[in-house]
């Protein structure tokens, strides 16, 4: 066998690990059983309507889609605010800031989740959403600033310029010539951040006040007991929702950049 | 727009920004530094001041070491085990002529979005007693009654290999694909042949991915505390673990941040000397 063929066997055997306990997953959902398990009774839909039925989980979608989407906004906004300035301008101190900026990416989670705690506390405020909410900005802050920092440096300056020399002023600049060039990396930014926010399980466990669960929380709490169907098919509703929704605001993305040129 | 209204403009974008990190970042960490020095009484309430306890405890005491050592230990071979069934996917994509290398490495990197709860959760219905394998090799008569495979250390590993290999194969495709395909063909057109060309040309200037790749897994394998909880036995906690339990359960303050300023100090030491050796930049690059 030829060394390329022994590569791309290697390569299938990879996917192979990366799928199978996804598909595994999807598999057992549609599973009649009321045993999360194997071997599979027959098909059917039985888990999807309970969980259509259960207040807990249904709560816990609220709150995961209504932190999620308010994430992505406001880190998505300080996100576009200080990739300006970190590339159109210079001044001292930059590298140390960029640095600053990306932090939270390279220091263990658990860590930042203990000292914004700490902090709350030491303010005498409870736990709260507003916690939950800020906690994770913070957290999505770098990534939603790599994207868009990214983006902006492939923007000609000359476009601001022409824009400039031609009388706008410079927030007009930005949102007639900038901000509309810069739309693929926002949306691509925007769902970053709510797809992380989604998900994240290390830094809600400490933020969430008592009795409130996200979506990641919930199935935690679920998985006490042991794996249900239920768990299976919440886990496939997860699965197409943030595979779905990345690859469709990609394809929205590539699309508007295509039509901009 | 007058001089110094064009110089303040950086900083006026960048204020909130740097308010945010400044002030649920910077200034709690600060805190966290501070609370580690003070004490907590019998009666539960906290002694403000400056004692060395909480650390004389947690660098004296064999049980924090251990379980410092052992998640080091795991976070090392999670590393090492990415590297090397990133690498050749990595390359695969890199490489290969098909038309459809995006598609590929998409595909690949498509799990990273798949829930990180679901996908560690996921494993159980492959290797719990009444999970896929089991049934499998029951059926197939190669053993009589399931056994137990999950709820130890190389299935705490498993999730974690499972869920980080996506950041491997990303860094590594980056920095190959930014290899000009003439340095190979040169060497080959040289006399070397492609394992020469491999070892001598791409390899080396892959190396900043594959650091990049092993940062990221390292670091974010240190840190971890769900794994350990969802995959792990009793015995399998992790050092997060331990920040978790002092704070969330024991409302432990003080000894939470100790334990928490070594994760920090180690992983940020970490960090540090691979900013020297590759510059944190390359982290970025992935995401352009």
């Amino acid at each position: 066998m030829s060394g390329w063929s022994l590569i791309r066997l290697y390569t299938i055997a990879v996917y192979f690990f990366m799928f199978l306990p996804v598909g595994v997953v999807v598999l057992l959902s549609f599973n009649t059983s009321q045993f999360g398990s194997f071997p599979m009774e027959g098909l059917s839909l039985r888990w999807f309507i309970e969980l259509w039925h259960n207040d807990a989980i249904v709560r816990a979608f609220r709150i995961s889609l209504l932190l999620g989407a308010l994430t992505a906004v406001i880190s998505t906004v300080l996100g576009i605010l200080a990739a300006l300035a970190l590339v159109r301008y210079r001044f001292p101190g930059k590298n140390t800031i960029s640095t600053l900026l990306i932090a939270p990416i390279l220091i263990p989670e658990v860590v930042l989740a203990v000292a914004l705690l700490l902090f709350l506390r030491w303010l005498s405020l409870p736990r709260s959403f507003v916690l939950l909410l800020l906690g994770h900005v913070i957290f999505t802050l770098p990534f939603v600033l790599l994207v868009v920092q990214a983006r902006l440096v492939a923007i000609k300056r000359e476009y601001e310029e022409a824009a400039l020399s031609l009388g706008a002023g410079p927030i007009q600049t930005f949102f007639t010539v900038t901000l509309p060039l810069l739309m693929p990396a926002v949306f691509a930014g925007m769902i970053f951040a709510f797809t992380i926010s989604f998900d994240d399980i290390t830094g809600t466990m400490f933020w969430k006040p008592g009795g409130v669960e996200t979506v990641p929380t919930q199935i935690f709490a679920m998985l006490r007991n042991s794996i249900s169907p239920e768990i299976n098919a919440l886990g496939t509703v997860m699965i197409v929702m943030t595979v779905a929704v990345p690859i469709a605001g990609m394809g929205v993305a590539r699309w508007m950049a295509a039509r901009r040129g | 727009m007058g001089e110094t209204a064009g110089a303040a403009r950086p900083w006026i974008l960048l204020s909130p920004a740097l308010g945010a990190i400044g002030f649920l970042l910077v200034v709690p960490v600060f805190f966290v530094i501070v609370y580690s020095f003070w004490l907590r009484s019998a009666t539960g309430a906290e002694v403000p001041g400056f004692h060395l306890d909480n650390w004389q405890e947690v660098l004296s005491d064999p049980f924090y070491r251990d379980i410092l050592l052992s998640t080091l230990r795991i976070a090392a071979i999670t590393t090492l085990s990415c590297a090397v069934l990133g690498y050749v996917p990595a390359y695969f994509i890199a490489t290969s002529r098909t038309r459809h290398k995006t598609l590929l490495l998409l595909l690949l990197i498509l799990p990273f979005w798949i829930s990180y709860i679901i996908r560690t959760m996921s494993w159980i219905n492959i290797l719990g007693v009444s999970g896929a394998l089991n049934q499998l090799l029951v059926a197939t008569g190669i053993i009589s009654e399931p056994i137990q495979m999950l709820y130890n250390e190389a299935t705490v590993i498993l999730g974690l290999v499972h869920f980080l290999l996506p950041f491997m194969v990303l860094n590594v495709y980056v920095s190959l694909d930014a290899i000009d395909p003439n340095l190979a063909d040169a060497s080959r057109s040289l006399g070397a042949s492609s394992m020469q060309t491999f070892r001598e040309v791409t390899l080396p200037l892959s190396l900043p991915g594959l650091a990049a790749g092993g940062l990221l897994c390292f670091v974010l394998a240190a840190g971890t505390y769900i794994t350990p909880l969802v995959l792990g036995g009793p015995r399998d906690a992790m050092f997060a673990n331990l920040v978790f339990e002092a704070i969330i359960t024991q409302l432990n303050w003080p000894l939470g941040s100790a334990l928490s300023i070594v994760l920090l100090i180690i992983l940020g030491g970490i960090v540090a000397v691979y900013n020297r050796l590759v510059g944190i930049g390359q982290i970025a690059k992935s995401f352009g």
